[in-house]
């Protein structure tokens, strides 16, 4: 009995330094963005940010790219993420609660788009926003993110729609609801949850969206977070990084995703491995 | 999620007899469809059929100047399989993918074990530190990463060298292929492990306690009860993870062009993507470019059809 609680507390102290270990990069970005440059280039790192400044924010906000592409990456993200969540309940709604001819077609589609490679894709949609003129528009990055997330985010809907009881529908029919109605006014309400879980996921992915949009948002006005971010990083003064300022930029980019995340990150891991976990 | 499922499964009430209000065809489903549908074909359904015709087109950079591309057969996929280049990197692509999707794993199922086995305080500890670092977007992790070995003020030369006694100091981590492609391996697994992680808990919380028990009765030791018990319950999940880790390895884009872009660039340090971005964006050979993206395509839907499978037998079930 003493060995195996003394396994336990030797497991708990390799736990707390993995965890050291895996939190580092993330407080290394916080400890640095509040620092002076001076305390940034001095030989001997600092540990903790004692003396520290909130100059490397003032800076960020004063870069003329970063309210742009936040106004930008807000925009996209908003638009894709109210149509996507639209469709997607919709699609849902037809997987979960009716067997029709081409069902079968339709959720091996939704399945295998998935998995097609994105950076097998970009170049035919760089060629075809091109061919309409949609290139740095909102409008076309938004369409081509909208087939990247309606995918996932109707699979994952689908599973709450269906643990939600047909009866509850049928009893609504019954008191005189149309199929629809029973649908809006019954099941949608009881969907809450997976709409927060889905559209959390689909707003991540459209946040962080890098490949796709240097490619097809190459104007520096139309840059989202992600780009801005990339080329903030490789502007240097006279070959010096500034790096306390750059971390202040990845601190801000990466705040809004940390936070939704830490609202939904039970769901997650359950949408892509689905029934598996049951086993 | 399909855990929540259970008490009608839809179909059911297809086999029961037809009630009066109760349509036989209703022609609402493909109605809610459509939207997604429409969606689908425009964002990915063009793109895809565009992308099979000019991989069988001429079309470099005299046709983006307004000759015309002609079909040319099978010209481009010959001349990419017979380019030792192409061969490289993909050999590369897969051995990358092979070794970050089997670290991946056996980092994350260590985790997880880990997890079961210490008090809840400090459980709490290590999720925390893993939801941290799964939520960086991967620009931000790029930019970090790049600061952390950082040649002449980053912290690993400095720990390096002032703790481990290494001469690191001014050691650029980017400049040789092995140590670049090391860094980018050792960021993708940093930023995967939890994903693993967190489902091989959630599987491993599924293993009753009364299994358990009845193993340990029968004499099991703790390797055995691991081995015999706990890893074929787990099992499902275990293979749909290393197919996810799999496909999202062999398709790494971001990160590697991120680090060429801080760091060295040129084909030695490419994979697959960003050997397909430079023949498009960066050659303007749009034949080329969309007959090796074919290849990719193809590549992945191979290694993913095991999960599409399972995913479709999911859906038949719920």
């Amino acid at each position: 009995m003493r060995a195996k609680k003394l396994g336990r507390g030797v497991g708990a102290l390799v736990a707390v330094a993995l965890a050291a270990i895996w939190a580092f990069p993330v407080y290394w970005m916080i400890n640095t963005s509040f620092q002076t440059p001076a305390s940034i280039n001095r030989l001997t790192p600092t540990f903790f940010p004692t003396n520290g400044t909130l100059g490397n924010y003032q800076a960020v906000l004063d870069d003329n790219g970063f309210l742009s592409a936040l106004g930008m990456s807000l925009t996209v993200t908003a638009l894709v993420l109210v149509v996507c969540v639209a469709f997607a309940t919709l699609a849902s709604f037809a997987i979960a609660r009716f067997r029709f001819r081409s069902r079968k077609a339709f959720v091996l589609t939704v399945i295998l788009v998935q998995m097609l490679p994105a950076e097998a894709m970009f170049i035919a949609q760089y060629k075809m926003l091109a061919s309409v003129s949609l290139l740095n528009s909102v409008l076309g990055v938004s369409i081509i993110y909208l087939a990247m997330v309606v995918p996932f985010t109707t699979w994952m809907l689908r599973g709450f729609v269906a643990g939600v009881p047909v009866d509850l529908e049928e009893s609504a029919m019954i008191d005189g609801c149309t199929r629809m109605g029973a649908f809006r006014r019954i099941t949608f309400p009881l969907l809450a949850p997976g709409l927060v879980a889905s559209g959390v996921f689909a707003f991540v992915q459209v946040w962080n969206e890098f490949a796709l949009a240097s490619i097809i948002l190459t104007e520096n006005e139309k840059a989202t977070l992600p780009l801005w971010l990339r080329d903030f990083a490789q502007t240097s003064n006279l070959g010096v990084t500034e790096w306390g300022e750059v971390m202040a930029g990845s601190v801000l980019v990466a705040i809004p995703v940390i936070v939704f995340f830490m609202i939904v990150q039970g769901r997650m891991a359950q949408g892509l491995v689905g029934g598996a976990v049951k086993g | 999620m399909t855990t929540l499922a259970a008490p009608a499964p839809p179909g059911a009430d297809r086999t029961a007899p037809a009630k009066p209000r109760r349509r036989r065809r209703s022609s609402l489903p493909y109605w809610l469809i459509i939207p997604a549908v429409a969606t689908l074909l425009i964002g990915m359904g063009y793109p895809v059929a565009w992308q099979i015709i000019n991989s069988f087109k001429e079309y470099g950079l005299a046709q983006q100047f307004g000759q015309p591309a002609e079909f040319i057969g099978l010209d481009n996929y010959i001349a990419l399989l017979t380019s030792a280049q192409f061969w490289i990197i993909t050999a590369r692509s897969l051995a990358f993918m092979a070794l970050t999707a089997l670290i991946t794993m056996t980092i994350g199922i260590a985790f997880a074990l880990l997890m079961k086995a210490i008090p809840a305080w400090s459980r709490i500890v290590l999720q925390v530190a893993m939801l941290l670092a799964w939520s960086m977007p991967i620009v931000a992790q790029m930019t970090v990463a790049n600061w952390l070995i950082d040649d002449r003020n980053g912290v690993v030369n400095y720990v390096l060298t002032e703790v481990f006694g290494m001469d690191m100091l001014g050691h650029n981590w980017l400049i040789q292929p092995l140590s670049f492609f090391g860094v980018a391996m050792t960021i993708i697994v940093w930023a995967s492990v939890p994903f693993v992680a967190f489902s091989v808990y959630a599987g491993l919380t599924q293993v009753s306690e009364e299994v358990m028990e009845a193993a340990q009765l029968d004499g099991a030791g703790r390797f055995q009860t691991l081995r015999l018990i706990i890893m074929p319950i787990i099992r499902p999940v275990l293979v749909i993870l290393l197919l996810l880790q799999l496909i999202w390895d062999l398709r790494v884009f971001a990160q590697i062009q991120l680090l060429q872009d801080f760091g060295a660039a040129g084909e030695r340090y490419d994979l697959l993507g960003t050997y397909i971005y430079g023949l498009g964006i960066g050659q303007g050979q749009f034949g080329m470019a969309s007959a090796a993206a074919m290849v990719v395509m193809l590549l992945t839907l191979g290694v993913s059809w095991g999960y599409v499978r399972s995913m479709l037998k999911e859906d038949e079930q719920s």
